[in-house]
């Protein structure tokens, strides 16, 4: 079993680029709804040096692990796996919302706090053995992500790990996700 | 089926196998319409990094400050441009999707409208900005995203696409912004 990772301290020293990485998120109260403070990652991406640190620690993480596949969460998974995954020279797989993909799909339910969603992968896009990582900006409940990992499995791909910008607090130290780690830069700006 | 786009003349070698991994839909999302499906060409790590590239060669060096990429086939092909170049990557959305203070254009659809939304402030004057999607059809979405970057004060250097569908006459909508496309699909 393992733990979730929390990368801002390693042995007591702060990376400086976490710390740029983390004052470089903006904090967004009552979106989309009271009471839910959002960490917005549009204004990391508005500084390119920071962007591309965010990147590089993620492909310095996964460069010698052999990943084949690098997962991306509709939308602002969009923005971090692409990079990453030309980095290690593995493939993109976007999971989307329902109805997005075109072809034959699969699709995986999730709960909601009201109601639930669905996330859909393409039929092929990933084979059985498959190294992948999962990439979403934040972690909060792990809905989403318990719904991608699910995807790739029932497909016989072999999750690696989920990888976020930003984690909620409650994935500091214990947690994980359908016995997959969890790896987070920074935790949650409140 | 798509081609590159000046057909066999001074074509770049890479065009073939960026045009030859896209895959076509037939019947996507309704009746009658080929979708151009890039998904296989993500899924090919060569033709997704020489799509980058090709792009990122023809803008480096060019004072590009920004990347404005359109939710969300935009975001898969503007931050690895961004990044390359240097530039500030603005993600322009759906309604209601962006927290805080947005800018929003309305643009028209076959039946009915729809709206791009940018932040405030993501964008300065002066800013000189490409805008990124997967593909120009009718170019309802693209003029709507260079209304948004233009209401900001920002110069849009061109718009562009990996695939074009020229039959669809969207490059007559951009306002005499010039457009650059990977592919053709006729």
């Amino acid at each position: 079993m393992k733990e979730v990772v929390m990368l801002e301290e390693e042995n007591g020293v702060v990376d400086p680029r976490l710390q740029a990485i983390k004052a470089a998120i903006r904090v967004v109260p009552h979106f989309p709804k009271p009471g839910i403070m959002f960490n917005d990652i549009t204004t990391m991406l508005l500084r390119p040096k920071v962007f591309k640190d965010a990147v590089e620690i993620f492909v310095d993480r996964y460069r010698d692990m052999s990943i084949s596949a690098v997962a991306g969460v509709e939308a602002r998974g969009f923005i971090f796996g692409p990079p990453i995954a030309l980095a290690l020279g593995a493939k993109f797989i976007p999971l989307r919302k329902p109805k997005k993909l075109p072809g034959e799909v699969i699709s995986e339910s999730y709960v909601l706090e009201y109601g639930t969603d669905s996330l859909e992968m393409h039929v092929g896009a990933v084979q059985p053995g498959e190294r992948v990582i999962i990439i979403d900006d934040l972690v909060a409940t792990g809905g989403t992500l318990c719904a991608a990992i699910n995807l790739l499995e029932r497909v016989g791909a072999d999750v690696v790990e989920c990888a976020c910008l930003i984690g909620l607090p409650k994935f500091k130290g214990g947690c994980w996700l359908n016995g997959k780690p969890v790896y987070v830069l920074v935790d949650c700006r409140q | 089926m798509a081609c590159g786009k000046d057909g066999e003349q001074e074509q770049d070698p890479r065009i073939g196998g960026i045009a030859a991994s896209i895959r076509v839909v037939p019947d996507f999302p309704k009746k009658g319409i080929m979708f151009q499906d890039i998904t296989t060409l993500l899924l090919d790590p060569k033709a997704f990094k020489n799509t980058v590239d090709l792009f990122v060669e023809r803008y480096i060096g060019k004072d590009v400050s920004v990347v404005a990429g359109i939710e969300a086939r935009g975001f898969i092909f503007g931050p690895p441009i961004a990044l390359a170049i240097g530039a500030k990557f603005i993600p322009l959305r759906k309604p209601r999707k962006l927290p805080g203070e947005v800018i929003s254009e309305k643009y028209v659809l076959e039946y009915g409208t729809d709206c791009l939304e940018m932040h405030v402030g993501a964008v300065q004057p002066g800013d000189r900005a490409l805008v990124v999607d997967d593909l120009i059809a009718t170019g309802g979405t693209l003029c709507a995203a260079m209304n948004l970057l233009e209401r900001a004060g920002a110069e849009v250097v061109e718009c562009a696409c990996v695939i074009e569908l020229p039959e669809l006459k969207g490059r007559e909508k951009l306002n005499g912004k010039p457009l650059y496309v990977l592919v053709e699909s006729r």
